[in-house]
């Protein structure tokens, strides 16, 4: 996930001043353009070093990833208990067939879409916000301010959810008390006993805790703006709106669109704190538990790689529409274009 | 003394060596092995307690004069993750699993593919004598003993005797659970029942079904496309009313759909505390909260305690069984060491001792003579006698798709309805466990 803060380091030309300017040979009124067969010597040179520094990685990457995916595809086609290993069937597509006529998987995916969907816009605005503020901080407070606004990130994600959890739980929570004022909520609301508000602390504690994350990415994008385009908008007499709608928001829409793809994916696989908080129960089940119960749970290794599998083609969709139909650039917040 | 060639040549690639010895402890370390370990050592995978185990683990092994040596190592806290982690273990062959601490109504997963170590015969008679029945049915499947009963688990009705006075009932005799919601209901109090989407779901349905006089598996034996549910019937409807009376009604309170045994405890330590259906911890908790001065004292006076509450005042009820038994993987290297061992951990003293001090009532009746036993545990012979009749949850090897179903279709009791729950429950189980929908 590091990948899509900006590593001006690594490229050839780390010592311009930002990537939307530098890239590639020339520019072109702020516009880039690809000239591959015009590289120097040395940039060529410097490509090479970085295909060879990281292309162990990328194959011990691709062997730890591709293996479990491949098996998984494998397994799929099997009816296969752990605790019933001589009644191994070969099914085919048996294993989809079920999942896909089942309401349970529709559910299930409503409810992931529904969490991502929603944790993803709320956290977009107000991790822009978050990210202004870091970024028109004073320079004597914003090292402070940028380390507290990372702490709920920092935070291992079970660990967050037992608090939210505990923080709501009619036993044993304060929330109830101390929010008692607000219309709906007294003492005897349990939270946790129906889908619409265990899924609202569900999303809430989400939220907290990866806002940071997109902040910080927003925040990478804004630093990447260079100052003139804003003042020369300022000269011109636009507002602060205007600024930010023509000027702003444009020129950072890679880091915005890279933000966006990879909360959402992040978003999608949600797993702890649904399984801390409700396991499940009441209609809050989402596609990673789903997937959790049949291979973890029921050991049914089949089932359950069909789910995974099924889940994966999801993230994968994710990832298309995103880079293809929002022409995400995932380079351009890399300096690398 | 000048070195000769063979030494220098040792000494220089001394470095070598030692770089080659870390990295291979690193690997090592790494994938989780370590140096063999000498062939008398057991390791003991225990379900968490308050040091119980650790401390027989220890006792034995300083009794067995070196015979073997104990090492306890820590299952996850509840039942259903330890037997993943047993299940995957034993699935993929470990053989580390020389002894483990496991639940009875996983017991049948793991004896139907051979995952567990036959018990030898002298093995069997030295530990079963004296044992309560429900544990000996929670050990055996097919009519084997497969694991060895360590101690038993019941429920028992707690009570708060100003609340039963108040409402007039006579609690030297059997109650049902019309006399207690009713009593509840009468003082405006709640009960203390487990409504969550959890395993405790599946303990109270169960134990409401076999005091009705049912059974929710019919066969236990057969398989999973043979397998007839007994929950659509008159014992299932009887449960439903129960527990769907309780929800609607809203004697459980609001926080019931969320409720397992610790918040049930919690709810009934508290003002409005009446009845509660729970395990025997309930007693050194309540004192422990005592003495730190969480609770008042007059809460531990008011306790009472009887017989889980009849489903029809002419039928014994059959509480819930519970409690932890004993296997050896059959990978284990050292099986007959194992049994050696394993006879000495449930041991007519050691299980008194670990009732006294762990809360968790022996399987051996003889245990119960203990003089400690009385002292600690006031209520040590209504233990007991719940034991003798109580009923072990459904013992096949697809209580987990049957436990997760209910849990599923029983929850929140509010949402139970008498007339269509029970068939609509079975014929969700049934079609999972044919591999027709996912659970």
């Amino acid at each position: 996930m590091t990948s899509a803060i900006p590593a001006k380091t690594t490229t050839a030309s780390s010592s311009d001043p930002g990537p939307r300017l530098d890239a590639g040979n020339g520019k072109t009124n702020g516009r880039t353009r690809r000239a591959p067969q015009q590289y120097s010597d040395r940039v060529r040179a410097e490509r090479r070093l970085g295909w060879m520094l990281a292309g162990p990685a990328f194959v011990i990457m691709l062997l730890v990833t591709l293996y479990p995916i491949l098996q998984a595809i494998y397994e799929s086609l099997f009816r296969f208990r752990l605790t019933a290993p001589d009644e191994r069937e070969f099914i085919g597509l048996g294993n989809y067939g079920v999942i896909l006529s089942d309401p349970v998987w529709w559910s299930d995916l409503g409810t992931t879409v529904l969490i991502t969907v929603i944790t993803v816009a709320v956290e977009l605005v107000l991790g822009f916000a978050l990210a202004l503020v870091m970024h028109k901080a004073l320079k004597s407070v914003r090292g402070l301010l940028r380390t507290a606004i990372l702490v709920p990130y920092g935070i291992i994600t079970v660990v967050s959810a037992f608090a939210w959890f505990y923080a709501f739980d009619i036993s044993s929570g304060y929330v109830n008390n101390w929010f008692g004022w607000l219309p709906g909520i007294d003492e005897n609301l349990n939270w946790f006993a129906q889908g619409p508000t265990a899924l609202f602390v569900i999303m809430a504690s989400e939220i907290w805790k990866t806002t940071p994350f997109i902040s910080l990415l927003l925040l990478a994008g804004l630093a990447q703006v260079p100052d003139e385009l804003s003042e020369a908008a300022k000269v011109d007499g636009a507002t602060w709106w205007e600024q930010m709608r023509k000027v702003i928001i444009p020129n950072m829409k890679a880091a915005i669109m890279v933000a966006v793809l990879f909360r959402a994916l992040d978003a999608f696989r949600i797993f702890d704190n649904v399984f801390i908080m409700t396991n499940g129960a009441y209609n809050t089940e989402v596609l990673s538990l789903l997937a959790y119960r049949q291979s973890i749970s029921r050991l049914e290794i089949g089932l359950g790689s069909a789910v995974s599998v099924l889940l994966f083609l999801c993230v994968l969709l994710i990832c298309f529409v995103a880079i293809k139909l929002f022409k995400v650039d995932l380079a351009g917040t890399q300096g690398e274009k | 003394m000048p070195m000769d060639r063979r030494t220098r040549r040792d000494a220089k690639n001394r470095p070598k060596a030692a770089v080659l010895a870390g990295l291979m402890m690193g690997t090592l370390a790494m994938s989780g092995c370590g140096p063999a370990q000498a062939d008398n050592t057991l390791t003991w995978y225990i379900n968490p307690d308050a040091g119980g185990q650790a401390a027989i683990a220890q006792k034995c092994s300083d009794e067995s004069g070196g015979s073997y040596r104990i090492e306890t190592s820590l299952l996850p806290s509840d039942a259903a993750s330890q037997r993943e982690q047993l299940a995957r273990r034993l699935a993929a062959g470990d053989s580390s699993l020389d002894i483990m601490s496991l639940d009875p109504p996983f017991i049948p997963e793991l004896a139907e593919p051979g995952f567990l170590a036959p018990v030898p015969e002298d093995v069997q008679q030295s530990t079963t004598e004296n044992v309560v029945e429900g544990a000996l049915a929670g050990a055996t499947w097919k009519d084997e003993l497969v694991t060895v009963p360590f101690w038993a688990n019941t429920q028992i009705l707690w009570y708060r005797k100003s609340v039963a006075e108040a409402a007039g009932l006579d609690m030297s005799k059997p109650v049902t659970w019309e006399q207690i919601m009713e009593a509840a209901k009468s003082q405006e109090k709640t009960l203390g029942v487990q409504g969550a989407s959890a395993e405790s779901m599946t303990v109270w349905v169960n134990a409401l079904i076999e005091s009705a006089g049912g059974s929710i598996i019919v066969d236990p034996e057969a398989t999973a496309d043979t397998i007839e549910l007994g929950l659509d019937s008159d014992a299932g409807t009887a449960a439903a009313e129960v527990i769907s009376t309780i929800g609607k009604e809203g004697l459980g309170g609001p926080g019931l759909p969320t409720q397992d045994e610790n918040a049930s405890l919690i709810g009934f330590q508290g003002d409005s505390g009446s009845f509660m259906v729970n395990y025997p911890f309930v007693w050194p908790a309540t004192s422990g909260a005592v003495e730190a001065g969480t609770v008042d004292k007059k809460v531990l006076d008011d306790i009472g305690w009887g017989i889980f509450p009849r489903m029809t005042e002419d039928q014994e009820s059959a509480p819930p069984l519970g409690g932890i038994n004993l296997g050896v993987g059959a990978e284990s290297s050292n099986p007959e060491l194992a049994y050696e061992a394993i006879q000495c951990i449930v041991s007519v003293e050691n299980q008194a001792e670990y009732f006294v001090t762990n809360g968790n009532p022996p399987s051996n009746t003889e245990a119960y003579e203990d003089p400690r036993i009385e002292e600690s545990f006031p209520m040590a012979e209504t233990i007991r006698d719940s034991l003798q009749v109580a009923a072990p949850r459904p013992q096949t090897p697809f209580y987990n798709e049957v436990s997760t179903g209910i849990q599923q279709t029983w929850a929140p009791p509010a949402a139970v309805d008498p007339e269509s729950t029970p068939g609509s429950s079975s014929d969700f189980i049934t079609s999972v466990l044919r591999g027709e929908q996912l659970l």
